[in-house]
């Protein structure tokens, strides 16, 4: 685990803001040199703190009018394999994301469609027909926002 | 200038307004720009557009020129683009990602909140308490049996169980908490099936 110090905090910060933005131009906003925020920003990607980069679409401009996230209870466990449920859902487009949760459901899913009629043909030709599915809960997405955790 | 308007308002195909749009971009006629503004509105994305934005999800580190290739556009034709998807709000922007296990926060919990939505702006008081929150790292509103979803960050199960105790469970208006443990991401939400 790598230990961080109050600028690389800053760094984190300004770079989950813009993701964009040169060692140069971190520098600039921080007060430190071109050098050293390259090496502050190496040093916290080769610790893999810094994945990469993500884009950050509004999904509603992109045609997406519509995210639900659905809890999914698997009515037989051990008779078909998590693996099976995990390979045949990661290949469905619409789903976004897949976690795998212990609690009330087994997986949660973040679906997007085209509106709710979409969501509908989603749901029945697509999630139900999921190998083992047992329960769905849908909750529909109104309103999310990211939050810069625990380094703010 | 009302005449291009109405054939624009007319054209209800993304592709006609977009070719439009071009046309009318490079001719220079845009002198107006409430023109601008109403070309803006009723803009819809192409299958280029479509492209372009899914090689950037896809591909989120390649620099102008590599995008412009996968994508078959000039380098040229994708500046002018993603400047465009950009300033239509589109693409919001693009962020630097945090491995939070990498900074030892080993525990992710998903807290499904249920609301007493007796109160008067309970949503609002809720939200805005969860934001001073440091531990949380999303938040996120529902039309469903959940009221707000809360994605918490701990270090170890005493953390967790130390912030849920403190800082969770002391928001205003909770009426009842679910908690979903995180095991494992098996896809993260970074693909769209544009």
């Amino acid at each position: 685990m790598i230990d961080l110090d109050d600028m690389d905090r800053r760094i984190l910060r300004t770079l989950t803001e813009d993701g964009t933005l040169s060692a140069g131009a971190v520098g600039r906003r921080l007060g430190l040199s071109q050098p050293a925020a390259w090496r502050r920003i190496r040093r916290l990607t080769e610790a893999g703190v810094i994945t990469g980069r993500r884009v950050d679409l509004d999904l509603e401009k992109a045609g997406f009018g519509v995210t639900v996230f659905l809890g999914v209870k698997l009515a037989t466990k051990g008779r078909v394999s998590l693996e099976d449920f995990e390979r045949a859902v990661t290949a469905i487009p619409e789903v976004q994301a897949v976690h795998h949760v212990l609690g009330l459901y087994d997986y949660r899913l973040r679906v997007v469609a085209r509106d709710i009629s979409d969501f509908e043909r989603v749901l029945r030709r697509r999630i139900m027909t999921l190998p083992g599915v047992g329960g769905v809960e849908a909750n529909v997405l109104l309103s999310e926002e990211r939050r810069p955790g625990p380094i703010g | 200038m009302s005449f291009l308007t109405v054939v624009i308002w007319m054209q209800s195909r993304g592709r006609a307004i977009n070719a439009l749009a071009e046309f009318a971009e490079n001719a220079l006629i845009l002198q107006n720009s409430f023109f601008i503004f109403a070309l803006l509105q009723i803009r819809m994305l192409d299958d280029t557009d479509r492209r372009i934005l899914r090689h950037m999800i896809a591909t989120p580190e390649a620099t102008g020129s590599d995008l412009a290739r996968r994508a078959g556009v000039s380098p040229a034709a994708l500046s002018r683009r993603v400047d465009r998807l950009k300033a239509d709000g589109v693409i919001r922007g693009v962020h630097a990602v945090i491995d939070w296990r990498a900074l030892g926060y080993e525990v992710e919990v998903s807290l499904r909140v249920t609301l007493d939505k007796t109160v008067a702006n309970a949503f609002d008081d809720f939200m805005e308490a969860a934001r001073e929150v440091p531990e949380v790292a999303e938040i996120q509103t529902f039309l469903g049996r959940v009221d707000v979803r809360l994605s918490v960050l701990a270090r170890d199960m005493a953390h967790y169980q130390q912030v849920y105790r403190e800082r969770i469970l002391t928001l205003p208006h909770i009426a009842d908490i679910e908690a979903l443990m995180q095991v494992a991401a098996i896809k993260s939400d970074t693909v769209l099936p544009l």
